[in-house]
């Protein structure tokens, strides 16, 4: 029996007629819509998904049992071709719940935040409507992409959200760096989405084998079994090469969704584009890096729990690239200048941890990462907006300093974003990173597990070093900016500081939804059967490991250990001795170098891919292959070559003699007769 | 005199018919090549009529009529074309009106 419910299309359809409405009238209409009603429509969209998503979700917490969690919305049947059929239908489940209740809800305080800031922006007169059209679009592409049934409809908001990411971050496109930041971030996601494309004919070929041409996730999740033991028939014209099973190309498959994950989720190699997003306004940077974008690839991919569990080799992949993409962009962000940038190489080393729970199979850890950091990170994004809107748009933490006192909302709530991503204890951000790492400790049969457990809590150390890095020298100290920024350093207004206060809250209380035994059961009495890990353990295909609490409790001191040692010395280097960061820094001269400049990655693409396809596309594709062969052989060859033969021969046609015309019938006719009364 | 039996009306169908190709092909005169037209559709007419008789079936007959009134359309039409071509070039010479050519 189907649950279904046809209200669910609303979610995504809200932004959407708010974008479409608002974006209409820019296009077609000369001047902008009255302010009060561009923030009615921009905010009142999301916030009106955010209700209707707590109702559905509701309903579907309370009204079904466990394993029977879903609703399915079939809006009309999209492509339908022989056997092959893919409806345009919304599936609801435990884990499109807790994303769309993220997205709409983290969503909403952003969209709310926009009005405070882009208030300020004096660019262009057109900017403020248009900014929250992209964002409302951007909203609507997210929600097709976690409320999507199949992985057509996925693709589309996958899609979506990378034009409009696109559109966001060269929002400030009259100066070049931003729309060639822009253009950076789109170019690389392609390269991802190409993956991921491959990756989604793969499994629909693999599933076509087994004999069920399919891509909706629940058809695709049943019948995985029936793909065991068959083997790939190639096409004819290859059929001298023997086949093979099933199996392996369902790991190709699974690699190369992955690929499409790393473009998303800025992992390596592809996370290049995503420090570079920091161009865009503010509220962006949180936008994505918070609730929609960045997280598509780690949904995606517990999306397919189903096929990646049954791909070892994939999901080992998926766990190592995300380990080494934590530690890597972690050391980075310890040496950053640029107050955004050091969040954004936060964002990828988070993001990280989130593939590195799910290579180990802990889907569900994964995904309460990825609730829990969208609440800090969204917070500390907003935070570090509104530092940069009191310093009169000054990035650089060298001249920040000692705005505790001038701004004291937003010190207070920066803090707790410090706190939970830098693992505090009981903070969401400590409870989810614990969560993964206990995983990983225990996941004995992905390969190297244990240095990939080491991996994670010396992240877990460098992440706090940085995060404690950052709040000190923005928030305490002299301010080192130039006396008249100093004398107008104020609190920014409600619209601004709302949001923070809401985001700090959840970036505190977050995860005590999810205690494990451990403490829940302990200290409040808590049972993890309630909690969000069971809520997703039907559909994400998670691992479950049965673990003593003394193990937990050991493992949950240790990493904290770990991260308190991180936070201690960002303490003691950046608050009570100044002096001795120099000193260091100067006796790690070229490690400090090495890592400052990002390990020069940005620049090895550069000279080892970029220049070189560069030149080949010049001398090579554009000179020889596009101007010569294509344009001189094709295009025109062909229209000189029509030209010439239609002068020399078929000029004879046309004599103009109706007579000879008429001929030339008679002699038609008559072959027709012939042949029609000789045929039959 | 025998009688006179269906495939006598067929055989004066055909030369008819010949005849008017014969004229329309050879025939330089647009008003001769016109008349020469006419003959071939009435040759068609004469066959379709001796055939409806022969069978018993009035749509011979019926399609005869159908093609006497596409000729008569066919005739308005092509008087208005040799009007003008005689009052553009003074001629009723069909190789005169070869402007659309090489």
């Amino acid at each position: 029996m189907d649950h279904v419910d046809d209200s669910l299309r609303w979610i995504p359809l809200l932004p959407l007629i708010a974008a479409l409405l608002s974006g209409l009238w820019l296009m077609f209409a000369k001047g902008n819509l009255p302010r009060p009603v561009v923030i009615v429509l921009a905010c009142g969209a999301p916030i009106l998904a955010f209700a209707k998503s707590l109702w559905v979700v509701k309903d579907l917490a309370t009204g079904f049992e466990p394993g029977q969690r879903y609703l399915v919305d079939n809006v009309y049947t999209w492509i339908s071709a022989g056997d092959f059929h893919a409806e345009l239908s919304f599936l609801l489940d435990p884990l499109s719940a807790v994303m769309i209740l993220v997205v709409t809800g983290v969503g909403s305080l952003i969209h709310i935040y926009s009005v405070g800031y882009m208030d300020e922006d004096h660019r262009d007169d057109r900017g403020f409507q248009r900014f929250f059209v992209f964002l409302n679009l951007f909203t609507f592409a997210m929600l097709m992409l976690v409320l999507g049934d199949n992985l057509l409809v996925m693709f589309v908001g996958w899609e979506g959200v990378g034009v409009c990411s696109y559109l966001l971050i060269g929002f400030w496109y009259l100066e070049d760096h931003n729309a060639m930041c822009g253009q950076k971030a789109f170019v690389v996601n392609r390269i991802g989405d190409f993956g991921f494309l491959l990756g989604v004919f793969l499994l629909f070929w693999s599933f076509s084998a087994a004999g069920v041409p399919t891509v909706e996730f629940r058809e695709m999740a049943l019948s995985i079994g029936l793909l065991e033991g068959k083997t790939v028939q190639l096409p004819s014209w290859l059929s001298f090469l023997p086949g093979f099973p099933v199996w392996t190309l369902l790991t190709l498959a699974c690699l190369c969704l992955f690929l499409g994950a790393c473009g998303k989720s800025a992992q390596l190699p592809l996370y290049v584009w995503l420090p570079d997003a920091m161009a865009g306004p503010t509220p962006v940077s949180a936008l994505i890096h918070a609730a929609t974008m960045v997280t598509a690839g780690v949904y995606m991919v517990c999306r397919m729990s189903f096929a990646f569990s049954l791909a070892p080799g994939a999901s080992a992949t998926v766990a190592w690239v995300g380990a080494l993409t934590a530690l890597f962009a972690a050391t980075i962000g310890m040496a950053q200048k640029d107050i955004k940038k050091v969040l954004a190489y936060s964002t990828v080393s988070q993001l990280g941890y989130m593939f590195l729970a799910a290579g180990v199979g802990a889907y569900s850890a994964a995904i309460f990462h990825v609730a829990t950091h969208a609440f800090f990170k969204a917070l500390l994004f907003l935070g570090a907006g509104s530092v940069i809107l009191g310093m009169h748009h000054e990035q650089n933490m060298d001249r920040m300093g000692g705005l505790l006192r001038r701004m004291p909302w937003t010190g207070w709530t920066c803090l707790m974003g410090v706190a939970a991503i830098a693992g505090f204890p009981f903070m969401s951000g400590w409870l989810s990173k614990d969560e993964i790492l206990l995983s990983v400790n225990l996941a004995h049969d992905v390969p190297g597990h244990s240095a990939l457990y080491a991996i994670g809590v010396l992240t877990a150390g460098i992440t706090a070093f940085y995060m404690g890095r950052l709040w000190f020298r923005v928030f305490t100290g002299e301010n080192r900016a130039d006396p008249h920024t100093q004398d107008q350093i104020k609190e920014q207004p409600s619209w601004i500081l709302f949001p923070l206060v809401v985001l700090a809250v959840f970036s505190v209380v977050a995860g005590w939804g999810t205690l494990p035994d451990a403490y829940g059961d302990q200290f409040f009495g808590i049972r993890e059967s309630n909690s969000l890990h069971y809520f997703l353990n039907h559909v994400a295909h998670s691992v479950h490991h049965e673990v003593d609490h003394s193990t937990e409790f050991g493992l949950a001191t240790f990493s904290t250990g770990v991260a308190a040692i991180g936070f201690g010395l960002a303490y003691l280097l950046y608050y009570r001795r100044k002096g001795l960061e120099k000193q260091i820094v100067s006796a790690i001269r070229p490690l400090y170098r090495l890592v400052y400049n990002k390990y020069w990655i940005d620049e090895l693409y550069q000279a080892v891919i970029i220049r070189p396809l560069l030149a080949v596309s010049d001398r090579v594709l554009s000179r020889v292959v596009d101007a010569k062969w294509i344009d001189g052989f094709g295009v025109n060859g062909t229209a000189r070559f029509v030209v010439a033969s239609a002068e020399r021969v078929l000029k004879y046609a046309q004599t103009g003699l109706t007579q000879s015309y008429v001929f030339v019938m008679l002699v038609g006719g008559i072959v027709l007769i012939v042949y029609l009364v000789g045929g039959a | 005199m025998g009688e006179i039996a269906g495939w006598h009306f067929q055989i004066v169908a055909a030369l008819l018919f010949l005849l008017g190709v014969l004229g329309v092909l050879v025939r330089r005169n647009i008003i001769v090549m016109f008349m020469s037209i006419e003959l071939m559709l009435n040759a068609a007419n004469l066959s379709l009529v001796a055939f409806g008789r022969e069978l018993g079936d009035s749509s011979g007959q019926i399609f005869a009529f159908m093609v006497m009134v596409v000729a008569a359309v066919e005739v308005a039409v092509g008087l208005a074309v040799i009007i003008s071509l005689v009052r553009n070039r003074d001629t009723v010479n069909i190789e005169d009106a070869s402007l659309m050519r090489w």
